[in-house]
């Protein structure tokens, strides 16, 4: 106890007395913390960016086409495919999704959007936010999410102009909006929602898909009426209806084209950052003890212990990190305030907390080698050396 | 009567350099009283630091015994030895005394502090002190902001502090002008005599020699003479004797 007491008592000193060599230190820190929160917010963004909608689905299961890799752009369902999943036991409910992209040119500046069918009140369609749903058969009308409102001024009540190629055209479409929709953000473009039929006319499409009026969706969401069976259900289904593979959400998000690729690229980006801060960190800590050689050396010789001078060491490391990731923390918030929402950074996931947790456990970390050496110092280097 | 504060026998350091063994303390044995003031000479490396080293327990002898208040150094484990550091023995260094980030009164206290005692009445004592070695107005000053020989005072001041059995000083006057040295040297020894410490000081400056009650000549690392009549130190140091 007296030994906390004299240790903190040396390192608040210390600190005080050399206030702009440890705001130097603290401020390197806060540097690294500002590199480090912006790539975990740029993974989170990136991974919110193209999983979102998926995410953010009222579902446990998606079935794909069977052999599709649960690949959402490769799988083609058969239209009757979501009648046969609803009549299986334990399905709450289905709803099919057709996914496809387009651009909406009313603007002054054109805006890729996704472009996804979905039923109203059936999963796959976010609940409405604003205005209401859709109508159902071929009424040219569209929900937004929050992304385009964001993005764009476009309002509940406007009517909008997307371009699609169709076979070698290029048409022209209006929709109007109705209704507005939480951010259902689906391979980094902000999304639309339209009804299925709607969707099959209006979309981007080959020659040879004109022929037909049919919607295939791409997916179907499977409500479970027991959430937890999602193993026993993805079994149950595939047994029950043909041609198909079943997911649950992690795996359908998991392979989404790119996702684990660019999340590996992130974490790696992060990793190294923090490699790099325990070596700055280390280096910067190992200079200032071999500069403090004589006095610990004087410490010692007076009779102050191991444990007071390494804890003393210790006391500041955990300082002055906490210091320099208390000023990265409110720079980044800073920064934040001022970034337009078109660049993917997300804050407050638990990626945020993991990076701060790290970036604490850095400075002790990268000071380990130089806690040490100070407790091994010899008294006798106080006479000697100077 | 005073008490032996400090015994010495047959003390022995060697060090080993490049195959050579030099005896830098060769079979040194003396005792110095309570109350008694004794300087220690002799020309560099004639081993008078690491005499005092092996004092302070910082530095293990090769072979022989150093008592201190009547404890063996070599029966003493390592947190002992601190502990003895820290409790009975007050030590000056030739160079880099202080600690660099506590001001003159924090440095002095800082012993205190160590010892569990830093209470009203010994921050009293410590500012007393200070006054008594020409320091008051210099209690807020960092080390950085003294000259040599304030930073060599204030050192002092935290050798005597806490009361220890033996006090230790190596060259403490070094740095300080003569008529400095004189005064610093005679409030030091007015302290050790005042607080029956015994007191060590090692100096270069014979002429430092008149307040002490005896002096340790070294050559070589052996004790070559002592002197311990009065007339005997006076005329040590005017000059008269080499
Ligand atoms: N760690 C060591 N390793 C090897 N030799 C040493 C070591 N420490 C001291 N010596 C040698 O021991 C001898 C005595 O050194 P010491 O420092 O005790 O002398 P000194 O009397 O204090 O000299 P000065 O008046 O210059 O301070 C010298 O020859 C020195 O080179
Ligand atoms: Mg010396």
């Amino acid at each position: 106890m007296k030994n906390i007491f004299l240790a903190t008592y040396l390192a608040i000193k210390e600190v005080v007395r050399n206030k702009g060599r440890f705001l130097l230190v603290a401020l390197v820190i806060a540097l690294i913390t500002l590199l480090v929160l912006f790539i975990a917010a740029l993974g989170e963004g990136l991974a919110n960016g193209n999983r979102q909608y998926v995410a953010n689905l009222d579902a446990q299961l998606v079935v794909f086409l069977e052999k599709s890799d649960y690949s959402i752009s490769s799988s083609r369902l058969e239209t009757n495919t979501v009648k046969s999943v609803r009549r299986v036991d334990g399905v709450a409910d289905a709803g099919a999704i057709y996914t496809s992209s387009t651009e909406i040119v009313s603007l002054p500046e054109p805006l890729k959007v996704s472009m996804l069918g979905a039923e109203p009140g059936r999963p796959g369609m976010p609940p409405i936010l604003d205005g209401r749903e859709f109508r159902g058969g071929e009424a040219r009308e569209a929900v937004i999410d929050r992304n385009v409102a964001l993005r764009t001024d476009i309002q509940v009540g406007d009517t909008i102009q997307i371009r699609s190629t169709q076979g070698t055209e290029d048409e022209f479409f209006e929709l109007k909006i109705v209704g507005l929709v939480e951010g259902q953000s689906y391979f980094f473009q902000p999304t639309i929602f339209v009804p299925a039929a709607t969707w099959e006319k209006i979309r981007p499409q080959s020659e040879s898909e004109l022929t037909s009026d049919t919607p295939y969706p791409n997916i179907i969401a499977v409500k479970l009426t027991d959430p937890l069976q999602t193993e026993a259900m993805s079994a149950r289904l595939t047994e029950k209806v043909t041609n198909i593979e079943v997911a649950d959400i992690d795996t359908t998000i998991n392979n989404i084209p790119g996702y684990s690729a660019q999340q590996g690229t992130v974490q790696t980006q992060g990793v190294f950052t923090l490699l790099i801060g325990i070596l700055v960190i280390g280096g910067f800590f190992q200079i200032q003890i071999l500069q403090k050689v004589p006095q610990i050396g004087v410490l010692k010789a007076i009779g102050s212990s191991n444990g007071v001078v390494g804890l003393s060491a210790v006391i500041q490391i955990i300082f002055v990190t906490a210091l320099g990731v208390g000023i990265g923390g409110g720079l980044t918030y800073l920064f934040s305030l001022g970034f337009p929402p078109t660049i993917p950074l997300v804050f407050n996931g638990a990626r945020s907390l993991i990076a701060i947790a790290l970036l604490l456990a850095i400075g002790p970390f990268g000071g380990m080698v130089s806690i040490i050496y100070a407790v091994r110092i010899e008294p006798l280097k106080a006479l000697r050396l100077g | 009567m005073s008490t032996i504060a400090l015994e010495v026998r047959d003390l022995v350091k060697s060090f080993s350099l490049d195959g050579a063994t030099i005896n830098a303390v060769d079979h040194v044995s003396f005792q110095v009283k309570s109350g008694e003031f004794v300087a220690l000479v002799g020309p560099s490396g004639s081993g008078k630091t690491t005499m005092l080293s092996i004092l302070a327990a910082l530095l293990t002898p090769t072979s022989g015994q150093v008592l201190i208040d009547g404890q063996d150094l070599a029966q003493m484990n390592e947190k002992q030895r601190v502990k003895l550091r820290r409790e009975k023995i007050g030590f000056t260094f030739q160079s880099n005394n202080l600690i660099p980030f506590l001001s003159a009164r924090e440095n002095v206290e800082f012993m205190l502090r160590l010892n569990g005692r830093l209470d009203h009445a010994s921050r009293i004592r410590s500012d007393e002190l200070l006054a008594r070695l020409g320091l008051s107005d210099r209690l807020h000053n960092l080390p950085a902001q003294m000259s040599g020989g304030q930073q060599q005072r204030v050192a002092i001041a935290r050798a005597l502090i806490h009361n220890p059995a033996v006090v230790l000083a190596d060259e403490p006057t070094a740095s300080l002008d003569t008529e400095r040295a004189y005064q610093v040297v005679e409030t030091f020894a007015n302290l050790i005599h005042e607080n029956e410490r015994a007191g060590i000081i090692v100096t270069h400056d014979l002429r430092m020699c008149q307040y002490v009650d005896r002096v340790l000549q070294m050559q070589d690392g052996k004790l070559v003479r002592i002197y311990e009549d009065k007339k005997e130190i006076i005329e040590l140091a005017r000059g008269t004797i080499h």
